[in-house]
């Protein structure tokens, strides 16, 4: 016994004593890369003259992060690496853990308590942050996303201009409230109709088309939406954009303007705050998104769910079973369409604002980014694709820290979109399906005496 | 002739200028099992797929049960039971084996669903031994008897197979061409099937037709074609088998 430890740590300090030599030399090449690049500066000074400007310390922090991450790399990455794999290869069919089986009940349950819990730790002031800009704000990507992963997880039709329905729904929402005064919830529904026969609409004349044609039509009309709503002043006021957007109420019993008699605060007697109303419309959008989610999960398991899966597949196929393509693919612009346009009444109600600016085509390439990042299909993928990529680029505007390194002129938020496909890119080299890329099924055989147990785990869930 | 089933009279069939087939006539009678034998590029998967109603035929016309589908849209002519085993099998390779038949049985709101599922798992017992793995991980025979199953599914008055055979072992070949025998004898099952496989085809078929350049040369029993010296110098004479 005493050999064995005797051996191991031997080995461990080899490894140390390499990992130590290789930092050495990481370092010493980083010294001789970035001495003249980063240690030294030429610079003007008041009087126009050439300055050297040495700047040894950012230097030293260019070496450091070369020759710690080396040192990290050999002394514990790798080995940790290599031990996973092989306790993977060692144990191949492990069973799911209580966490893993049961996420997304645990993932409601967390999102309930998310405000209480905020409120609790940052008072009503501080944890205004964190419910609005991070917990409403990534499950409005949530929404999009599912209603999204609609049209192109399931049905296969790749969309490029969904964020049009976003802004139908938006638009409907801004200008019923303001020309006509009505109110949120009678809005809501009308919003999600008039996005989905906007989503008819475009599906008509895209049902030949393909892939890449389907897509660079979609992306035409998402265009066409905004430039739309650019040009048509007399109504949109163009991009100036409408403001003044009436706020939500709880179904019309108590109202967040501060006027009202009926307002919330007072009605409870509370202080003041805006609070309510944004921890108001987190739990609005947390059911929205779960109301999507529910809607997905039944669809899939009914016929038309199962067409649209067997459309993404095969058409022709569909087409020799007697599926009617025409209607299973409107079906699916519409629905799809009307989560946006659900999505979009609720951002306007949220920003009080909207302007086309808010629907260009990047907003869609994000929408559809995350449903390709979280695995198209899948619910619980997307979910954690928009708190990554949403949640992610938020967190940058928190990191005050970068500043001290990179100087004061450092804005975290410009390398937004850097960061963005950066991640991409490594989430697509790491797992080409997506972050969840397996498909449930959703029909198997009902459990009987001839089915073995290897069969109908995989149909549970 | 009004105990034809499918009645094919003289179609012809374009793709843009080019024309596929030139005037074919084909004829099935129910309970029958009629084969189109043919070399590659000889228009026997376009015959297939107009019947289907995609592409449709330009002249002539497409007649099943007395009723002219010529112009309907596919998914209808489906809707009569007309199922298919489509060149390629297209099989729906990401959902499951026993989705894959669920989805053949679409038109007939699952009323039989739970029989019918037992009866192609005893016909084909692999695809029970396969029913929660993923079409597409399936072998090529297997694909094949899904796509067979798939269409059985469906209750067709009509089954259409457009090359059962194609990239399959011999032995695979023998065991699919035996199930629908046995679907013929025991069911009435009516079978029109387009083979390159001329022998395995005109042994198993009542009765053949061949084809040449979009038009239809030779037709008579399985056992006058097989014993035709014409179509055994250029489909069966230096065949494998």
């Amino acid at each position: 016994m005493a050999n064995i430890s005797n051996t191991t740590e031997s080995a461990s300090s080899n490894l140390m004593a390499r990992a130590l030599r290789e930092a050495f030399y990481a370092g010493l090449v980083a010294l001789g890369l970035f001495v003249l690049f980063v240690g030294l500066k030429t610079d003007q000074n008041i009087l126009n003259e050439l300055i050297l400007v040495q700047r040894w310390g950012l230097l030293a922090i260019f070496v450091a992060i070369a020759a710690v991450g080396r040192f990290l790399s050999v002394a514990f990455i790798r080995p940790y690496l290599e031990e996973r794999k092989a306790a993977k290869a060692a144990a191949p069919a492990q069973e799911a853990g209580f966490v893993a089986r049961n996420f997304s009940m645990i993932a409601v349950i967390v999102l309930l308590l998310y405000p209480p819990v905020m409120v609790y730790f940052f008072g009503f002031q501080g944890s205004l942050k964190w419910v609005d800009n991070f917990g409403i704000q990534i499950l409005i990507y949530v929404m999009l996303a599912w209603g999204l992963n609609i049209v192109v997880g399931l049905a296969g039709l790749l969309d490029l201009g969904y964020v049009a329905f976003y802004a139908v729904g938006a638009y409907s929402y801004a200008l019923l409230s303001s020309y006509f005064g009505l109110s949120f919830w009678l809005l809501l529904p009308m919003a999600g109709i008039f996005a989905a026969l906007w989503g008819i609409v475009l599906g008509f004349p895209v049902l030949r088309l393909k892939g890449d044609y389907l897509a660079i039509v979609t992306l035409a009309f998402g265009e066409i939406i905004r430039l739309v709503l650019i040009n048509w002043t007399a109504v949109t006021k163009g991009t100036f954009g409408i403001s003044g957007i009436a706020k939500a109420s709880v179904f019309g019993i108590w109202s967040f303007d501060v006027s009202a008699a009926n307002n919330f605060a007072k009605s409870f007697g509370l202080p003041m705050s805006s609070a309510y109303y944004k921890i108001f419309l987190f739990y609005l959008i947390l059911a929205l998104c779960l109301i999507t989610a529910l809607v997905t999960i039944r669809l899939r398991r009914m016929p038309i769910g199962r067409a649209w899966e067997a459309l993404r597949e095969d058409e022709i196929a569909c087409r020799s079973l007697g599926i009617n393509t025409v209607t299973t693919k409107l079906t699916a612009f519409a629905t799809g369409a009307m989560f946006g346009g659900f999505a979009g009444s609720f951002f306007a109600v949220r920003q009080g604002f909207v302007s086309p600016e808010s629907f260009v085509f990047l907003e869609s390439a994000i929408i559809l980014a995350i449903v390709v990042l979280g695995g198209m299909g899948s619910l619980i993928g997307i979910a954690v694709a928009a708190t990554v990529m949403i949640g992610g680029t938020e967190m940058l505007r928190e990191m005050e820290f970068l500043k001290h390194i990179f100087g004061p002129d450092f804005t975290p938020e410009l390398y937004r979109m850097l960061i963005f496909g950066l991640a991409m890119i490594v989430v697509m080299v790491w797992k080409p399906r997506g972050f969840v890329g397996s498909r449930e099924p959703t029909a198997f055989l009902r459990e009987r005496k001839s089915v073995s147990g290897s069969f109908t785990k995989e149909g549970h869930g | 002739m009004s105990d034809n089933l499918l009645h094919v009279k003289a179609v012809e069939t374009y793709y843009g200028n080019i024309r596929a087939l030139a005037g074919v006539d084909v004829e099935v009678k129910k309970g029958e099992i009629v084969c189109m034998i043919g070399a590659n590029g000889a228009g026997k998967s376009t015959l297939m797929m107009t019947i289907c109603g995609s592409p449709q035929a330009r002249t002539g016309s497409v007649t099943f049960e007395g009723q002219d589908i010529t112009r309907m849209p596919t998914h209808e002519i489906a809707r009569l039971r007309i199922a298919q085993s489509p060149e390629g099998r297209r099989i729906f390779p990401r959902m499951t084996v026993f989705e894959n038949l669920q989805m053949g049985a679409s038109l007939d709101n699952l009323k039989y669903f739970n029989e019918d599922v037992e009866k192609i798992f005893t016909l084909f017992p692999r695809l029970k031994e396969r029913q929660s793995q993923r079409g597409g991980t399936l072998s090529g025979g297997e694909q094949q008897m899904l796509s067979i199953g798939r269409a059985l599914m469906a209750r067709p008055k009509l089954l259409l197979l457009d090359e059962p055979s194609l990239g399959l072992a011999p032995l695979i070949v023998k065991g699919i061409f035996a199930a629908i025998k046995k679907l013929n004898e025991t069911e009435g099952l009516t079978v029109f099937l387009v083979e390159q496989n001329a022998f395995a085809a005109l042994k198993l078929s009542h009765r053949g037709y061949v084809m040449v350049n979009g038009k239809v040369t030779m037709s008579g029993t399985g056992k006058e074609l097989l014993a035709n010296p014409e179509v055994r110098a250029a489909y069966l004479e230096g065949g494998h088998h």
